[in-house]
């Protein structure tokens, strides 16, 4: 691994300073827009990990919801024993162990299955979770009292941005991003010229669902009354999909530019037309794969090819006359 | 006793729905996620048919399975042929047709609870107990049994005995060779995806008269249709059918003598066994 580029150090100042100044938003903003900054930062890291580990493989995880809520639950089981730092650690850990059964089960073979098996896991937990409530505890949920508002969640999930972004950033430089990157082209070459795909592919969903099982341990203080539909709600794994690719994946920040705009629109929808959600959900996938194959991100770097040449074709039209 | 009856009752309309994916899938190539929403829009225009023109739904199968066979012809020649087209490999297109048939699981589970709202729905279809070795049945669910089974045989002659049903096999073998003794695929692979939404159709119209549904059930199912054809393998027809019983069997049994509400729990135990096994599914061969 070599140091970071005059443009690398460009990159980290302006994101330091994005930060802070979002940081700063509880002592100005009102409180619904901190609360729409909370999801925003949410989701940033939700789709920020996701795309670690879909973006160069391509298969499309769907386990999110079953991380989150596996993280929450860590919260909510373990907070008068632990502090809850520790618990956050925690709910990594437990997520972590999760993907590395999932991914284990399945990265061996084709993404195919991968993507059916995370399509229920969400859904099996739930299951499990309730039924080892009603048959072994007093009741089916849990209270998540704690002192943080707010603004802690923010500065919390702020951290873990910053986290997951130099995380994101040292993994694509290490050797393996490299064998991601080669696995994500052709995966038959990479098994040719010696890479363990099995093994880099299970390590890189770990990692990344560590994070997403973090990012649910630091929000269970928001729900104060953790059950299982909420906790494991499937509908945060289809939008973190949707934001993370219309952003796109080829950038590490690309996510983040899904992330906001739709937050904000599905704030809108479930405060004024609750009923028309799934629509406009499924519209957007719609648009992802017809409109937007590459995201944002990916519909900018095309244009600036194209500018290029024009440019080029340009220069050369100047030179002939 | 009980269970195994039970089971394989319910085994029946799963092994449709199973074989209606496994030949979207393993002839059409395309990964249908939308397949349980086309299910749960059957089961609701069988109950509109039934409760609004008092048509019997196993005579309804008869207008809901075409019905589902020209929509399903279109959804594929107009929005999933193109991203046929444009995929370079295989892998290109499963994610392509994942996203794509997303999109389209949303919209129709939108316009479903916009049209009938988000509650259960069930109705009274031959709700009279049925004897088998002495102990009662539904006979709604004998009935729905005996009709997937009929259906089942309809097609299992369909494509193991007519030269149409020997080209969509080929298809599914291999595309590449199907073109070279003239089955024209484009149009085969469309035929397949609307036949197995039919097929799913017939499945959800003969689900209805035994269970309650509502609009955003369409998952749960699909999911469970996947794990089938997983089981069975990819585009096996036999193998789909012998899974789904077994599906059928095993959720049963976890839900009489453990919970009810573990049913998912059990698909998945039965779905990782598949996986460490025999991931090729029970007929498979291995390619490896």
């Amino acid at each position: 691994m070599s140091l970071p580029t005059t443009r690398e150090w460009q990159i980290a100042v302006g994101g330091l300073i994005v930060l802070i100044g979002v940081a700063l938003v509880p002592f100005f903003g009102s409180g619904y827009v901190l609360s729409l900054t909370v999801n925003i930062a949410m989701y940033t890291v939700l789709c920020t990990a996701w795309a670690m580990f879909s973006g160069p493989t391509h298969y499309i995880s769907l386990a999110t919801a079953a991380f989150f809520g596996i993280g929450t639950y860590a919260v909510g089981l373990g907070l008068e024993t632990l502090p809850f730092p520790v618990l956050v650690l925690v709910a990594g850990a437990c997520a972590a162990a999760l993907a590395a059964v999932v991914g284990i089960a399945t990265l061996r073979l084709s993404g195919v299955y991968f993507v059916i098996f995370t399509l229920g896991l969400a859904e099996l937990v739930k299951q499990v979770v309730t039924w080892w409530q009603t048959n072994f505890t007093t009741s089916v949920g849990l209270y998540v009292f704690t002192d943080f508002r707010e603004q802690h969640i923010l500065w919390m999930l702020l951290g873990l941005a910053a986290l997951v972004f130099i995380t994101s950033w040292a993994i694509s430089r290490s050797k393996l991003g490299f064998a991601m990157r080669i696995i994500g082209n052709d995966e038959t070459v990479a098994k040719h010229v010696g890479i363990d795909t099995a093994r880099a592919k299970v390590l890189l969903f770990v990692i990344s669902g560590a994070f997403i099982g973090m990012v649910g341990a630091i929000l269970a203080p928001r729900f104060a009354y953790v059950e299982p539909p909420s906790a494991f709600n499937t509908m945060i794994s289809f939008q973190v999909v949707i934001m993370a690719l219309l952003g796109g994946t080829n950038r590490i920040w690309g996510p983040l530019v899904g992330v906001i705009p739709f937050t904000i629109l599905m704030d809108q929808m479930t405060a004024y037309f609750p009923n028309h959600t799934p629509i406009v959900i499924g519209l957007a996938f719609l648009a992802i794969v017809y409109v937007l194959p590459h995201g944002v991100t990916g519909l900018m770097a095309d244009l600036g090819k194209l500018r290029k040449r024009f440019k080029l074709v340009a220069a050369n039209a100047g030179e002939g006359a | 006793m009980s269970i195994i009856i039970t089971g394989l009752l319910l085994g029946g309309a799963y092994a449709l729905i199973a074989v209606g994916l496994t030949l979207q899938y393993g002839v059409a190539r395309i990964m249908n996620l939308a397949n349980g929403e086309n299910l749960v829009l059957a089961c609701f225009c069988t109950f509109w048919l039934f409760s609004t023109l008092a048509i019997n739904p196993i005579l309804g199968i008869l207008i809901v399975a075409p019905a589902a066979f020209a929509l399903n012809w279109a959804i594929y020649s107009y929005a999933l042929r193109p991203l046929v087209k444009r995929a370079r490999t295989r892998g290109a297109l499963e994610v392509d047709s994942i996203l794509a048939t997303f999109g389209l699981l949303f919209v129709f589970q939108g316009v479903m609870i916009l049209t009938f709202g988000g509650g259960y729905y069930s109705y009274n279809f031959l709700r009279v107990p049925f004897a088998i070795f002495g102990e009662n049945y539904a006979l709604n669910r004998v009935v729905a049994f005996g009709a997937a089974v009929a259906v089942a045989i309809a097609l299992y002659v369909f494509l193991y005995r007519t030269r149409y049903g020997t080209a969509i096999r080929a298809v599914a073998v291999s595309p590449e060779s199907a073109q070279l003794v003239a089955i024209n695929v484009p149009r085969t692979s469309a035929f397949a995806f609307a036949l197995g939404g039919g097929l799913t159709a017939a499945a959800g119209a003969l689900l209805s008269t035994f269970y309650t549904f509502d609009a955003s059930m369409g998952v749960i199912f699909t999911m469970k249709a996947l794990i089938i054809v997983i089981m069975g393998g990819v585009g096996d027809v036999r193998g789909a059918v012998l899974a789904a019983l077994l599906i059928g069997l095993t959720e049963t049994a976890v839900s009489s003598l453990i919970d009810p509400g573990l049913t998912v729990a059990a698909n998945y135990a039965l779905f990782m066994l598949v996986l460490l096994v025999r991931p090729q599914g029970i007929f498979g061969r291995s390619n490896a």
